[in-house]
């Protein structure tokens, strides 16, 4: 079968000054010495993306930089954008991805380029090891032969993010990285949970805090980008909601974040609904006058335009049955 | 058609245009809303994040209740959606926990079975309904009309609960029913991804960002309107569209319809009834084009 491959071409050595383009400037396609070339290859119909890039280097340019090792979704080394998607050469299949024979391959806008398709793994290297990912192990140390016991099902929280390979699709197509590059982002906050919820760590409390502040679980999103970029299945975003209980839990709770989760709760305890009116004053925290301030004209806009939901919030009818089901489950936060 | 019609608390609330336009459009479409006045809040997720018991006890019911009117339970907003899709989804897979919500429902009169499916209108209309059955109602044909679909995250992700593993077109019904009501589809990356509505009050300028680039986007890629079959992408996209444009130092104005208004508009009801003249960007300069005042 023939494909025809079309390779996004830039080299960093030749352009010092650019494009480590963070997130795509719109339109996207004027990436400044970005080129695009198309390659056809001949492959069988169950060949891979990476299958028909190593043909590409092989027999027709020896100059296409593309990084592979383990051709089996283990090193985690061939992510890149396919048609527009962080995915991994090795493991998708042409057919899979092809629209009329044609599939277009290029490194992610949102990480810095080193050539062609190889990104520069940095921001999410740095980010990882920010979240100190190694066991601070509790006292005493056990000695000799001895080792730390810990029951099964402790265990089994963390297997999820065991699996993860490294590969940073789930960073690269991160929605909150793509605007805020000092975002902890997907990967580097599951790992984050996988140590603080370990019973071997002695050090939780720091950590909860330390991932609460700017930049962290509270600058996630919640689009589920992660969730479905990623191979293993480690399903960060979960982690990452885990981590915001967690947090909760010990009492990291001065944030807008958690004010934003404890007003929307409790207007659906009271009322059934969602009370708009109150989230955002509450969320930002009623003497934050500066933050009150801001909102004012947004609401102004909506009162124009007839939209701003009553003064009065209605409770909707049988509200007793939602408060019942809130004391049942017990609590605002578990 | 009967359905058990979940309006979702932002149609009821800030978006009324939403619910009143789905109102006008439902006979038209043959769909008949059986509204799920006593259902709570599906907690839009952050209920789910902070207490997945709680959340799955509240949308059980609503479940619950739509399967005692004996009618699939009917969504017109994607974050709805994805939350009770979630919902469902853990509940027909682990026994243990629909056993202990089952439990929390017992003295509310209700008990979920899991035999309601929950679509949006989106999925109906295309699933359900049927495009040749839709392509005779367009009175209005909305020619000329370059038209951005923006689907918000939860309409689309995580794949596995919507359906998309089995239905990979569902990401697609947009485009079509923008030609089959006679626009033009605009193609742009923004249009799968998030407007950032679920930081807004927490982190108010990463969330003005993403819905000010993918505004931004849509315009360049030439667009008269969005159109967005979600409430919460429709009031950052639109009632936060002047913040966004500041935060992204852009002008921006781009009007943003609801998917009831857009069919309504090409079933020949006027803006009015649609309540067009009831957005913070001014409808006016997409509605000209098809030589409408509002
Ligand atoms: S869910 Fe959060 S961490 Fe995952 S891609 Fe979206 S913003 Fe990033
Ligand atoms: S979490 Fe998944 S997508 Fe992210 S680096 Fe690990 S394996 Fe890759
Ligand atoms: S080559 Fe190792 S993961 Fe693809």
């Amino acid at each position: 079968m023939k494909w025809s491959i079309e390779v996004g071409r830039y080299d960093r050595s030749q352009n010092p000054s650019g494009p480590n383009v963070h997130g795509y400037p719109p339109p996207y396609e004027a990436a400044p010495a970005k080129r695009y070339q198309i390659f056809e290859v001949e492959l069988d119909d169950q060949a891979m993306v990476l299958d028909g890039l190593i043909a590409i280097r092989e027999y027709q340019d020896e100059s296409l930089a593309v990084r592979c090792a383990c051709r089996s979704a283990i090193c985690g080394s061939c992510g890149m954008w396919i048609n527009g998607k962080a995915n991994l050469a090795c493991t998708t299949k042409l057919r899979e991805v092809a629209q009329d024979g044609k599939v277009r391959v290029e490194s992610p806008p949102s990480m810095p380029v080193i050539r062609d398709l190889v990104s520069d793994m940095t921001p999410f290297w740095k980010k990882n090891l920010s979240v100190r990912p190694w066991l601070e192990g509790k006292k005493p140390v056990p000695q000799g032969l001895e080792e730390y016991r810990v029951p099964n099902a402790a265990m089994e929280n963390l297997i999820q993010e065991v699996s993860c390979i490294s590969c940073g699709l789930c960073l690269m197509d991160c929605e909150s990285f793509a605007i805020n590059p000092d975002f902890l982002g997907p990967a580097a906050l599951a790992k984050a949970y996988r140590y603080a919820d370990d019973p071997r760590d002695a050090t939780v409390k720091q950590r909860l805090g330390d991932y609460s502040q700017a930049n962290g679980i509270w600058e996630c999103t919640h689009c589920y980008m992660c969730v479905d970029r990623c191979p293993k299945g480690v399903a960060p975003l979960d982690q990452i909601l885990k981590l915001r209980r967690m947090a909760v839990d010990a009492g990291f709770t001065n944030n807008a974040g958690t004010r934003h989760a404890l007003a929307f709760a409790e207007s659906v305890r009271d009322s059934g609904r969602l009370n708009e009116l109150t989230l955002l004053p509450k969320s930002v925290g009623l003497f934050n006058i500066p933050a009150q301030l801001r909102a004012l004209p947004t609401a102004l806009n909506m009162l124009r335009a007839g939209k701003m939901p009553p003064i009065i919030h209605h409770k909707i009818p049988g509200v007793d049955r939602i408060k019942n089901i809130f004391k049942k489950v017990g609590g605002l936060f578990k | 058609m009967k359905v058990a019609f979940w309006p979702g608390c932002v149609s009821k609330g800030a978006c009324p245009e939403l619910y009143v336009s789905m109102q006008k459009i439902a006979p038209t479409l043959g769909l008949e809303l059986h509204e799920l006045t006593e259902a709570p809040c599906t907690g839009a997720g952050v209920l789910t994040e902070q207490n997945p018991e709680l959340a799955y006890s509240l949308n059980a019911l609503s479940l619950a209740m739509a399967e005692q009117k004996g009618a699939d339970l009917m969504t017109i907003c994607s974050t709805c959606q994805g939350v009770l899709s979630g919902a469902q989804h853990k509940l027909a897979a682990d026994q243990a926990l629909l056993g202990r919500v089952n439990g929390v429902l017992a003295d509310s009169g209700y008990q979920y079975r899991g035999t309601t499916k929950v679509k949006h209108l989106l999925w109906m209309l295309v699933e359900d309904i049927g495009l040749d059955k839709l392509r005779p109602l367009v009175k209005r044909p909305l020619t000329g009309l370059a038209i951005a679909p923006f689907y918000g995250c939860y309409i689309l992700r995580p794949e596995e609960h919507l359906g998309l593993l089995e239905k990979p077109e569902r990401s697609t019904y947009l485009e079509r029913i923008i030609e089959l009501l006679g626009g033009t589809p605009v193609e742009y990356f923004g249009k799968s991804k998030c407007c950032g509505f679920p930081m807004l009050t927490f982190n108010a300028d990463t969330s003005l960002k993403m819905a000010g680039k993918h505004l931004a986007e849509a315009k360049t890629k030439g667009a008269d309107l969005l159109v967005t079959p979600c409430p919460l992408c429709h009031l950052n996209l639109d009632g936060q569209q002047p913040d966004a444009a500041k935060a992204i130092n852009e002008p921006l104005g781009t009007p943003v319809f609801h998917l009831p208004q857009l069919l309504g508009l090409a079933f020949g009801f006027s803006p009015h009834e649609l309540r067009l003249d009831h957005h913070v960007v001014n409808t006016k300069l997409a509605l000209d084009k098809v030589e409408l005042k509002v």
